[in-house]
């Protein structure tokens, strides 16, 4: 044994490791998210950083980028930069706890659907076919409506739409796996049903999985951006990428660091999520592998 | 000495889209603390059903039960709470199956899974890894202190058997069943593991029912064998006298269909089973 024991998970980092554009995308993904971690922890401890993204200077407003405001100021002479971190903590903690949600009942309803198949297979597979019928961003905004714009809902109810692509990947998985021989020899064993569904089964469909929670992230950002541009999104005074640019659009023939910069911001985010998540998608595929 | 395993009269019966199917019709089998069986018969002749039979291991739906009881220990195996049937599996009866490198689950060490089943029926175990590397020491394994820890895409075909062995002997059952446990491996690792099952069942006082195609393989291993057809039982008996002196032209043909070191045989026999057809009915 010359090489050193290597997890199935240790394989798909090793490989990911070599791709480049898959290791900037990850690089970029990591500034945004201690960019966004600094300024939350500031933000608690009552440390403006590298201002308070709310404090209102009419004698400084609509400034270009400059020394003391380095992406300049809004309407209300308030810093860009504040408000696009407290932009980037919002839109990371969307991004990811929508995901959190959306794969918790993605992969609880798609493991059942896929384990026990026949009529529970069925009964399922039709509520997601409809629940797919709905046109996804009409639904998220009529839930806000009638729930009220506020963070908390706006992640439950991005969850609670989007979980369905991640079912039926689940669900395809584990019509494959629950055939098995490793599944037939557990039961062989003597192995409960719900061991053998989240011990046996579930890691070995741990990398599709987790490249569709990555690709979840970035759609995430894109419909809570969406919606704080249309207004029902997180509500103002607080700073959201959607809504400095909603509220920056009116100024944007002489102001046009207002929406360049969260527009940027918005852009790249998502792209370095999908980069990475597609990085991570060739990285998974064993048959991909390359000497 | 009373039997450990008794099947009475059993038949299961496959639904499919294409109709019905009776993959096992009406047999009867019985096996006595620590003795051997052999099922032997081609593909698709009820063998590798009846042994998964014997702990429910069928899919029900399609598979079922149409007649007959199976009984261990004198308990109706066809009657048993799912937890009676969960502690009866791999506690009392353990598999091993044939393709040793799909049976292992790829994202666990051979540790993880085999502390997995003594965890599973022998709760009282205190210290895991060193039973762990007892099991693996006893089916010959060298180095299991380190070995214990690979992934079994890191052990060759016939190390992976030996695992599997381990594990199923782990949870020290009184019978084990092996589904055609060498098919997968090559010729010299097959004689490896077949030896190695021989001395584990002495070892042990493990009663054996071995699964296979290859009647040359059984002999030496196994006190009896049923020959099965289609479904049914077709001759069951003492292994050397089966083997001498058959009586069914199916375990005639098999026998025949053997090739032998030094025969003149232009041709390996073949089965005919269009005159078979009209012999068994």
């Amino acid at each position: 044994m010359n090489t050193p024991a290597q997890t199935p998970l240790g394989r798909i980092l090793s490989r990911f490791r070599r791709d480049r554009f898959g290791m900037i995308a990850l690089a970029g993904i990591v500034v945004l998210f201690v960019l966004a971690l600094v300024f939350a922890i500031l933000s608690f401890a009552r440390v403006p950083f590298p201002m308070d993204p709310n404090a209102t200077d009419l004698e400084r407003k609509l400034l270009a980028p400059n020394p003391v405001n380095w992406l300049g100021t809004d309407n209300l002479g308030r810093d860009l930069f504040s408000r696009m971190l407290h932009g980037s903590y919002i839109s990371l903690t969307v991004g990811f706890v929508a995901v959190a949600v959306s794969l918790l009942i993605g992969v609880i309803v798609g493991a059942v659907s896929g384990y026990y198949g026949r009529w529970v297979d069925n009964v399922i597979m039709r509520v997601v076919d409809a629940i797919m019928c709905f046109p996804t961003f009409f639904l998220i905004l009529t839930a806000v409506a009638l729930l009220g714009p506020s963070m908390l809902n706006i992640i439950v109810v991005i969850g609670l739409v989007s979980w369905t692509g991640t079912a039926r990947l689940v669900r395809a998985e584990f019509l494959t796996l629950r055939e098995t021989e490793y599944v037939r020899a557990a039961r062989s064993l003597g192995q409960r049903t719900p061991a053998i569904i989240f011990r046996h089964i579930l890691p070995n469909a741990f990398a599709p999985i987790f490249v569709t929670a990555v690709l979840g992230v970035p759609a995430a950002i894109l419909t809570e951006a969406g919606l704080s541009f249309l207004g029902f999104g997180v509500q103002p005074p607080q700073a959201t990428w959607g809504n400095i640019i909603a509220d920056g659009k009116t100024y944007m023939l002489d102001a046009w660091w207002l929406i360049v910069f969260p527009g940027l911001a918005i852009f790249l985010a998502a792209l370095a999520f999908y980069l990475t998540g597609d990085a991570l998608r060739q990285a998974a595929e064993t048959r991909a592998e390359r000497k | 000495m009373a039997n450990l395993l008794e099947i009475r009269n059993l038949s299961i019966r496959f639904r499919t889209e294409h109709g019905n199917v009776d993959a096992v019709k009406n047999i009867s089998l019985s096996l006595k603390e620590g003795a051997s069986l052999a099922v032997v018969g081609e593909s698709g002749s009820g063998k590798s059903v009846t042994a998964l039979a014997l702990t429910r291991l069928l899919p029900v739906p399609p598979a079922e039960f149409t007649s007959g009881d199976i009984l261990f220990q004198d308990e109706n195996v066809l009657a048993m709470k799912p937890d009676r049937l969960r502690a009866i599996r791999g506690g009392e009866i353990a598999y091993i199956f044939q393709e040793p490198s799909s049976s292992l689950n790829p994202v666990y060490s051979i540790r993880n899974q085999i502390s997995e089943a003594i965890r599973l029926h022998r709760p009282d175990v205190k210290d895991v890894d060193a039973e762990i590397v007892r099991w693996l020491t006893t089916v010959g394994i060298v180095n299991p202190e380190k070995r214990m820890h690979d992934y079994p895409h890191q052990l060759s075909g016939g190390m992976q058997q030996r695992a599997m062995i381990a594990m199923a002997l782990s949870c020290q059952p009184s019978l084990l069943v092996a589904d055609e446990p060498t098919t997968a491996l090559d010729v010299t690792i097959q004689a490896q593991i077949l030896a190695e099952l021989k001395r584990l069942r002495a070892e042990f006082n493990m009663a054996l029912i071995l699964i296979t195609h290859n009647i040359a393989i059984i002999q030496g291993l196994c006190d009896r064998i049923a020959v099965m057809f289609r479904g049914e039982i077709v001759e069951y008996g003492d292994t050397t006298s089966v083997l001498k002196n058959p009586q069914h032209p199916y375990t005639k043909a098999l026998i025949a269909c053997i090739p032998r070191l030094g025969s003149r045989e232009k041709r390996l026999k073949t089965i005919d089973y269009s005159w078979l057809e009209k012999t068994n009915t």
